[in-house]
């Protein structure tokens, strides 16, 4: 025996419970099955579908604004609208292969799911979100917290941080964003959290005596006493921007309150991991599956496989194995989906020799000689950025020869190669694309 | 041990620290990224002693599945507390002392037993809870948990052993001793349902799981216990019986405390064949369709609200139980979020940790409050403890459930 369902998708990153909402809403029952909790909770939250073209490449970065990928220099062309630069992607990139619609498919799925959480679903343009390095970020959907804060906003703005929270110098975010001729007046502050917490104090400790607000001393509480701190830096700010920490679920009540004691709207500013808007959008899309009545079983790694007995040539797999602490627990479907991520996801394998995929050993194209894989310089066009399987229209991955290499598995997210999602900052959209096509073609043949 | 290549993979993300439900309530516990990997390089560099910090970790292993990198934090917290135990902690202290008995609740339940009633009205006495909390630091705020008048294993011998004879389908059910002494019913709820699903069961002789044990870093101890366990399970497996356990740190000592620790011959073996209780059925026998038969209403099954105890989630089951029952009509099984319960096995039974414990469960209470069901329901017997002492609710087994929705009624299965 073994636990069924008619999909088994593994992996519960974006592209895993894309792909799962997306077989679910075609009427299957699906089985998520993911090794850890998702990389989302370290994701910046931001859902970028395609921030640059591809030929703008070979710039300098070094921002630490938790996108998983180099920053830009706000100078180098940002596209204006996703859409418009997928013709120019190359031929085997997965917007090319699966065409505009999915991305578009994938992000109004998305919009569908997350609800208020999230803005910029009214328009097919990117926003541009200032990040915590002081850059401004092309990005297709941010959260609603960080709305105010867009970079085609005017308002003057003050950007505030925490000298806990070391990773966002907010006066070097502000220098920075002035220099790259924002169209509004920035300055920056660095204040103390109030309340007495430890110097390296969790980021959801300092998110929780926001949003429960605490005590912080002298009869008064942690918001009333943060806007009392943030009011000498005002001056003529319409806008003050903080780390995003302000809440962890009841983010909007906690903006409400600071911008009401301020007289100004506050905003939220992406961060590096740990991430509270990857935490907040991880949580949605997991009431979401559990609505959907996706069954989920995290915390154990797919560890192996085994094809259909009678399977001529055991092209179809019958059943994944979980590993538990060393027992194997079979789970069985008809269908599979393959998200289990690229290099950081674990999706990959490499060696000296070989980049291969972990799960089903499907075929990953690569240079014969290990020396093509890199170029010198950090942001190069690498090739091995584009390291992942080849998927055909339906997100099937194919064998070398081009068929597919299983009738009933199909692929999606950072395993699916072809796309340098760091440089094109395109790694959500990808998700999002792939995994509705993946789900989709999963629910399609149960 | 050498824990360097796992306290390598760190990366600092954090997500560690994040997710522990110790460091989010004690500003003075710095958290499993320090407990960890930190502490171990640091041991690495020089012969450093081991921080008394290490003590105010709960054993949740919350933290082992936040990480990314699986670097074995538990682990390292384990062998870390046993080290501190062993050649840092006064032996005549209270602490000491308090945290012996709490580890080795077994050997004192099993004299309890002997006399339940008596060991029932002594230890309710209100007099003898604050001489506890004064004398060895046991919070006097809970109950202490009451002993059964008849324990699992003097039951299961009254009966004669199994009601069912199978050579195919076999299995050896490891109690632990909550299910013994104090919480019979759960275990008599696992032999009911099994059976019904032809399964022969065999109850080895065995100790403690070893968890409060390795919690309060006393290993000499746990390995003792272990060493039993591991032997008899062992014997068990050869004969064909897949080891089943109805608790879930039960469990998880035996897959995974076990072969990270100890080296007894076959304790991977045993780790490999051993199976939470749930897990096995929903694994080996088709539940849903005769579950899908049933009305709760026919039958007093009553809404529950559910909590998924850490070491569950930790190995993956905490949504099963949620995901089974939603099979069963006219029952609404509300997950009251993945909050730590607080209690953490012995932590919320010393006096100076009962307020932390009761902070960390406070989003539980509330949810179980919010949720429709007035009946608690989880698989972990101290997680149970603090779900009735945060909200006055009832508080059953997922087995329980079953035998009332399987057993008790006559769908055939
Ligand atoms: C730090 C960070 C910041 C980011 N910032 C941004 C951003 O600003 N904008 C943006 O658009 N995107 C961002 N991303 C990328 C985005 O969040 C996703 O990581 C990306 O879309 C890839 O998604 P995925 O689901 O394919 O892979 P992952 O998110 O890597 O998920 C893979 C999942 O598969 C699981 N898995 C792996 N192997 C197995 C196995 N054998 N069995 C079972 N499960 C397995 C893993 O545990 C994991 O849950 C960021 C990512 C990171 C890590
Ligand atoms: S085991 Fe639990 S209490 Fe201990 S460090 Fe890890 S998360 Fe914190
Ligand atoms: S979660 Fe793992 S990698 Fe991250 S800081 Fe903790 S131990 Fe290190």
């Amino acid at each position: 025996m073994a636990i069924e369902s008619a999909v088994v998708v593994v992996g519960g990153g974006l592209a895993g419970a894309t792909a799962a909402l997306s077989a679910a809403r075609e009427g299957a029952h699906v089985h998520l099955v993911s090794a850890n909790e998702s990389t989302l909770r370290q994701a910046s939250g931001l859902i970028d579908a395609l921030g640059y073209p591809v030929a703008d490449a070979g710039r300098e970065g070094d921002d630490n604004d938790g996108d998983g990928g180099n920053g830009v220099a706000a100078d180098s062309g940002p596209l204006a609208d996703p859409f418009a630069g997928v013709d120019d992607l190359p031929a085997d990139h997965p917007y090319r292969l699966i065409g505009a619609d999915a991305l578009r498919e994938g992000l109004s799925l998305f919009d569908d799911t997350v609800g208020d959480l999230y803005r910029g679903g009214h328009t097919d343009r990117n926003a541009l979100v200032a990040t915590t390095s002081g850059r401004a970020k092309p990005t297709a959907r941010y959260p609603r917290s960080m709305a105010p804060g867009l970079v085609s906003d005017e308002r003057p703005t003050l950007l505030v941080g925490f000298e806990a929270a070391t990773d966002f110098d907010a006066p070097l975010a502000a220098e920075r964003l002035s220099a790259a001729g924002v169209p509004f007046d920035v300055t920056g502050a660095t204040i103390a959290f109030p309340g007495e917490y430890r110097a390296d104090a969790a980021v959801t400790r300092l998110a929780h005596a926001l949003e429960r607000d605490e005590d912080a001393g002298d009869g008064r509480t942690t918001r009333q006493r943060l806007a009392d701190r943030v009011r000498p830096h005002l001056d003529d700010a319409e806008r003050v921007g903080f780390p995003a920490i302000l809440g962890d679920s009841h983010v909007e009540e906690v903006r409400a309150d600071l911008s009401e004691r301020l007289g100004v709207e506050v905003f939220e500013v992406p961060t590096g991991p740990p991430s509270l808007p990857g935490i907040r959008l991880s949580d949605r899309l997991f009431e979401a599956l559990d609505d959907a009545g996706v069954s989920m079983t995290t915390g154990t790694p797919v560890v192996d496989f085994e094809p259909e007995e009678d399977g001529a040539g055991g092209d179809r797999i019958d059943r994944v194995f979980i590993d538990r602490n060393g027992a194997r627990i079979p789970y069985a479907a008809e269908q599979f989906v393959l998200a289990t991520g690229g290099l950081v996801g674990k999706g990959l394998d490499s060696d000296r020799e070989r980049a291969t995929e972990a799960v089903f050993g499907c075929h990953v194209p690569q240079p014969d000689d290990r020396m093509e894989w890199s170029e010198g310089g950090a942001f190069a066009d690498h090739a091995f950025a584009r390291f992942g399987v080849r998927i055909d229209e339906r997100g099937r991955p194919l064998a070398a020869d081009g068929t597919p290499e299983f009738e009933n598995l199909s692929a999606a997210g950072g395993v699916v190669g072809g796309a340098d999602v760091a440089r094109e900052k395109s790694a959500s959209g990808v998700s999002l694309a792939t995994g509705l096509v993946a789900g989709r073609t999963a629910a399609e043949e149960v | 041990m050498d824990l360097r290549p796992g306290a390598d993979s760190c990366y600092k993300c954090t997500s560690c620290d994040t997710s522990c439900p110790v460091a989010e309530v004690d500003d003075s516990f710095p958290g499993p990224k320090f407990q960890g990997p930190e502490q171990w390089r640091l041991k690495r560099k020089e012969d450093t002693e081991i921080d008394e910090s290490i003590t105010g970790c709960s054993n949740c292993m919350r933290c082992d599945g936040a990480c990314p990198s699986d670097v074995p934090l538990s682990q390292m917290h384990n062998t870390a507390r046993g080290e501190y135990v062993d050649n840092q902690m006064d032996k005549l202290s209270r602490e000491y002392l308090r945290n012996r008995i709490l580890a080795n609740y077994g050997t004192l339940a099993g004299i309890g037993s002997k006399v339940p009633r008596l060991t029932n009205a002594i230890m309710g006495n209100s007099l003898v809870q604050k001489l506890n909390e004064k004398l060895l630091g046991i919070t006097a705020e809970r109950d202490f948990p009451e002993f059964a008048d008849q324990t699992f294993r003097s039951w299961w011998k009254q009966r004669g052993g199994p009601n069912v004879e199978s050579d195919e389908k076999r299995i050896a059910y490891f109690h632990g001793d909550y299910a013994n002494y104090n919480t019979v019913e759960v275990a008599k709820a696992l032999v009911r349902v099994y059976e019904a699903f032809g399964y022969e069961i065999l109850v080895p002789d065995q100790r403690c799981s070893g968890t409060p044990m390795f919690a309060n870093g006393m290993l000499d101890d746990a390995r003792r216990s272990a060493a039993v366990n591991v032997e008899n399970l062992g014997d068990a497996i050869e004969q064909g019986y897949d080891v089943v356990a109805s608790c879930t740190s039960c469990s998880m000592a035996l897959r995974q405390e076990y072969p990270e620790l100890f080296d007894f011959e076959g304790t991977e073996t045993v780790a490999a064949n051993t199976y939470d209780a749930l897990e096995y059925l929903l694994i080996n026998e088709n539940v849903i369709d005769p579950l899908s038969e049933v009305d709760a209403a026919d039958h007093d099954i009553p809404d529950f609200a559910y909590h998924a105890p850490c070491h569950s989630r930790n190995q993956g089951l905490d949504r099963q139980a949620v995901e089974l029952f939603r099979h069963l009509d006219g029952v609404d099984v509300a997950d009251v979020g993945d909050s730590c319960s607080g209690i953490s096995g012995t932590y919320g039974w010393k006096e100076e940790k009962y307020e932390y414990s009761m902070e960390i469960g406070e989003e539980m209470f509330e949810h179980m409050e919010h949720a429709e069901g007035e009946t608690g329901m989880t698989e972990c017997p101290t997680c149970s403890m603090q779900m009735e002492h945060g909200t006055g609710y009832e508080i059953d087994h997922p087995l329980q459930v079953l035998e009332s929705a399987l057993v008790d009624t006559d769908v055939e299965i």
